[in-house]
């Protein structure tokens, strides 16, 4: 399907004219704040709306990459973007993420308002920009570029060790993406170009295959996060705005795991097949370490932090397994989680806005108060849970099928990872929202309010609507995932081939 | 040679150095307060019609008895010299204006050093090295402690003149002896005589101490002793200056020393190319944490930027050479707009230059915040800005060299230097307001703007540069 304009560019620039048009806004502070709001909303807005657009024309019969565009650029660097099953998805998570946060930014961001906006709508082109790109050198351009708003916005609206956080943030997930640049540069010369659909043919040798891979894996664990590399993320989440968090948990943690699905398997699947017991044990430690710790914390958002942690965990095992179930799981649970910790973040940022804290001690008995509310964190608890009928399920269902094809022990270490997640999100649910109500602050709290309930609502519908009927989103990337098994099947028998001959 | 004498290709150097005379003799024509703007501006035009008569040439020639060479490499590099002494030049006018005026010597002996710097650019033999090297030098230790009154000043001019004597000292002493086992002082006819089975250990002995010279001048570790010092100690506009235009011709003659002299034993000095970028690399990156005063920070973060320059001599290749082109370029602009809002910290008529001082900057003055915050960025290396694309063309031209070490080593470098950069970002982002900073000069505030939106937009049209680069680094090889 082809328009008569570049759609692609279209949703990822458009949030970012968006940015300057706020950037010219001139006026006394309220009404430049009151009009920055509304730009970013309707900017966010329409660019969902356009990427809807590509939801509906999208083929889903073919794996080859759709809506392409190519212009020259820079030399052997061409400016080149296209998505296809896998990455469409991510597409449409972003742009529908980035309205409903901007909307939840209404009470909590009071300073600073234009700067907010600004930077968070540069954050969503850059975001955007990875999953659309076709062009490793752009890719990562925009993988990195992303940490500028981030830092931005962790360090200027967080919280009181914000400073702190910002910096661990920034400089952990730059030291992983640089080893990726040095890759990137080697795949170049090897190759002879940097475009994506070529280098997804192109069979690197088996030894470099080894090394680019751990060059990738660095950047990707930081970002996704692995243990034991996580440690900059529970920091950042508690330090950062709720709206940071939202995005933080919902769509920049995703860049890890696409980076996996994108370049790692694909392209070095050699080095994949021998490094997936190196995964394997990482994910199954992060899956139950973090739980643990998970119990252990007197704060919200750290708790969902390294729930987040331990998830990711999953999304690496499914991931790794390389067959059809694994994937879809992983793809899936990745989407999922995206929604459902968005969705725990708003809730935990809802009793911020009114309370001014995070800490689990202080609440207690809300449901007394805020009835509304505590149906809408059950909600999004039972996902994360993994209960059946939500959206959660479905993910960690698909990815514990397919590790149970591959390994059995992973298997069971795994799931165990999900009756710990039950515990430790049943006993948060339990310590904020029911019982007495034992802190005299709160018997003034607020249940939701309208605005609240536009912003959340969305996510609880698609919460239950993918629980109970995931197909929209498997049938999309069904055939690119089958087209990576099948393409990673041939690269390998070929190079397995390949290989004793050059042992000779 | 059939045609006995071609000045033409010298055109440019031939117009900065009458001009300087010209010059002086408007100067010393009239009363020092009045004449020195006059004296100013007119050296800038100077300046930009050396810049009209460089842009005019073409092709490669080669003039007095091949030891002044014009080519395009020549070029792209004088382009970018006059163009940072220029906007140096421009943007120590307000700061003269403060100290009671600007004296006329300043921009004549300026001038001069930017001669020196061509004639460097431009060198083909040893001796034609020298005397553009000394010219530049002599000039530059009078204007380093052109304050004569500040004991901190004359200290720079001081250490500058005895380290950089010293220098000069080995240059010579390593020229001597490349003239000694070679022959000839002409660089074609040192890399005929320089093949790796003629190599001889005095070749290579003389070689180590040209490269030690030059390694002062571009402040390598482990020869930057002088550079905190003199940065810090000099007039501000002074230290823009040094940022920016002899790091330049110190680096173009370095290249062409080494690329066209001796080409035939890359693997001699290469290595010590490689220790010189790492030894700067790092300490630049670990000796910038803790410095409080701006000035100190940039001379520590320049030595840090040589040192990212020399990972794409250390390549010895052309794309290398093409990437330290690049960084050149593009750290000029960052050096420059970085400076102007160096120059522009006043408070109450007294220039500021703690760090510290700029806390809550994004509040009291947004754009300058923004602008400054931007070439921070930068400076760090973080995409989609310019910087960034320095540091890929020099490290793409490691990896293709499989300087493999070289390329991680220098990455992970630079994650700490990232670390200095954003603590000033962090002041002027994250912390509270400190008192107000009188309003930018207007012409600094243009320069610092210009730089922010090259730095900030180069992503989007970034081949002119490239092709120029590339064009030039050709011409070498």
């Amino acid at each position: 399907m082809s328009y008569g304009w570049p759609i692609l560019s279209t949703v990822t620039f458009l949030p970012l004219v968006g940015a300057l048009l706020i950037f010219a806004l001139r006026g006394d502070d309220e009404s430049a704040a009151r009009n920055a709001r509304y730009i970013a909303l309707w900017t966010t807005l329409i660019t969902f709306v356009i990427s809807l657009l590509l939801w509906i024309d999208f083929d889903p019969t073919t794996p080859k990459f759709q809506f392409v565009e190519e212009r020259a650029w820079l030399g052997p660097i061409r400016f080149h973007m296209g998505i296809d099953g896998i990455s469409m998805p991510f597409v449409i998570l972003t742009t529908l993420l980035m309205p409903l946060t901007v909307l939840s930014t209404y009470g909590a961001i009071k300073t600073r308002v234009r700067e907010f906006m600004i930077a968070f709508l540069m954050l969503e082109t850059l975001m955007l920009g990875v999953f659309c790109s076709l062009d490793l050198v752009m890719f990562y351009l925009f993988f990195e570029g992303g940490l500028i708003p981030m830092f931005l916005i962790i360090g200027i609206w967080g919280g009181s060790n914000r400073v702190y956080a910002s910096f661990k943030f920034f400089l952990y997930t730059l030291a992983g993406s640089l080893l990726m640049l040095i890759a990137i540069l080697a795949m170049y010369w090897e190759a002879g170009t940097t475009n994506i659909p070529e280098l997804l043919a192109y069979d690197f040798p088996p030894e470099m295959q080894t090394w680019l891979w751990l060059a990738f894996f660095a950047s990707f664990a930081v970002k996704l996060p692995m243990w034991p590399v996580h440690t900059w993320l529970p920091d950042a989440h508690v330090q950062a705005p709720t709206a940071g968090s939202v995005v933080l948990a919902g769509i920049l943690l995703k860049l890890g795991g696409y980076g996996f699905l994108r370049f790692s398997i694909p392209m070095f699947p050699l080095a994949s097949v021998d490094f997936a017991p190196l995964i394997f044990a990482l994910s199954v430690i992060a899956v139950i370490y973090t739980s643990l710790v998970a119990f252990a914390q007197e704060d919200m958002k750290k708790l969902i932090a390294y729930s987040s942690i331990a998830h990711m965990g999953f999304v690496t095992i499914g991931i790794f397994t390389l067959n059809m179930q694994g994937l879809q799981g992983a793809i899936f649970l990745m989407l999922s989680h995206g929604i459902v910790s968005a969705g725990l973040f708003l809730c935990v940022g809802v009793l911020y806005d009114r309370m001014h804290t995070h800490e689990i001690a202080i609440f207690g008995g809300l449901v007394n108060r805020m009835p509304l509310y505590a149906a809408a964190f059950m909600i999004f608890t039972m996902a994360n849970v993994g209960l059946p009928g939500t959206s959660g399920f479905v993910g960690e269902f698909l990815s514990l099928l397919g590790v149970y094809q591959v390994n059995t022990w992973v298997a069971l270490l795994a799931a165990t990872g999900v009756i710990l997640s039950a515990c430790y999100s049943l006993w948060l649910y339990r310590r904020v929202i029911f019982g007495e109500i034992t802190n005299p602050a709160l018997n003034l709290i607020q249940d939701l309010s309208w605005r609240e309930i536009v912003v959340i609502a969305p996510l609880i519908l698609m919460t239950i609507f993918f629980g109970f009927h995931p197909n929209p989103i498997l049938d999309v990337t069904a055939t690119s995932v089958e087209a990576l098994i099948a393409d990673f099947n041939a690269n390998l028998a070929a190079a397995e081939q390949g290989s004793p001959a050059q042992a000779e | 040679m059939t045609e006995p004498l071609n000045l033409l290709p010298a055109l440019p150097e031939i117009t900065l150095a009458v001009g300087a005379m010209a010059l002086l003799m408007i100067g010393v024509g009239g009363r020092n307060e009045e004449r020195g703007e006059l004296v100013l501006w007119l050296s800038v035009a100077v300046l930009a019609l050396a810049g009209v008569f460089v842009t005019m040439g073409q092709g490669t020639s080669i003039i007095f008895a091949n030891g002044f060479i014009v080519d395009p490499f020549a070029r792209m590099l004088k382009v970018l010299v006059l163009t940072g002494a220029a906007i140096a030049l421009i943007m120590s006018q307000d700061f003269w204006r403060h100290e009671g005026g600007v004296k006329f010597e300043y921009p004549v002996l300026l001038l001069l050093a930017t001669t020196g710097m061509l004639m460097m650019i431009s060198a083909n033999d040893l001796i034609a090295l020298y005397v553009g090297l000394e010219l530049q030098s002599l000039a530059l230790y009078v204007v380093a402690a052109f304050k004569r009154d500040s004991v901190r000043s004359s200290e720079a001019g001081m250490k500058y003149f005895v380290l950089g004597a010293l220098s000069s000292g080995m240059l010579l002493y390593g020229a001597s002896f490349i003239y000694g086992f070679t022959g000839s002082t002409v660089f074609s006819e040192i890399a005929n005589a320089a093949q790796p089975s003629g190599a001889n250990l005095g070749l290579i002995f003389g070689m180590v101490f040209l490269l030690t010279g030059f390694a002062f001048k571009i402040s390598a570790v482990p020869f930057h002793m002088w550079t905190p010092d003199v940065y810090e100690g000099a007039p501000t506009p002074v230290t823009a200056f040094f940022a920016a235009a002899p790091k330049i011709a110190a680096m173009a003659l370095f290249i062409r020393v080494v690329v066209s002299a001796f080409p035939a034993i890359t693997d001699q000095w290469q290595q010590i190319v490689i220790f010189l970028s790492l030894a700067s690399m790092a300490l630049g990156a670990f000796a910038a944490i803790g410095q409080r005063n701006i000035k100190r920070l940039m001379a520590y973060s320049s030595i840090g930027h040589m040192g990212f320059a020399l990972v794409g001599l250390a390549a010895g290749t052309e794309q290398g050479v093409q990437g330290v082109i690049i960084y050149l370029a593009i750290y000029l602009v960052m050096t420059l707009g970085t400076f102007a809002v160096v120059l522009s910290l006043r408070r109450d008529g007294v220039m500021v230059e703690e760090i510290d001082q700029l806390a809550g900057l994004s509040r009291t003055s947004p754009l300058m915040a923004l602008a400054l915050a931007i070439l921070l960025f930068s400076l760090a290396g973080i995409p989609p800005l310019a910087g960034f694309f320095a540091k890929f063309y020099v490290f793409l031209a490691a990896v293709e060299a499989g300087l493999y070490a070289l390329a991680i080593i220098g990455v992970l470098l630079s994650v700490v230097g990232a670390f200095y950069y954003l603590r000033i970002v962090k002041i002027m982002y994250f912390d509270e307001p400190a008192q107000e900073f009188e309003p930018m000069p207007r012409l600094l505030a243009v320069i610092l703007g210009a730089a922010g939106l090259l730095i900030m937009f180069f992503f989007v049209y970034p081949s002119p540069l490239v092709a120029a680069a590339d064009a030039a680094a050709k011409s070498l090889f």
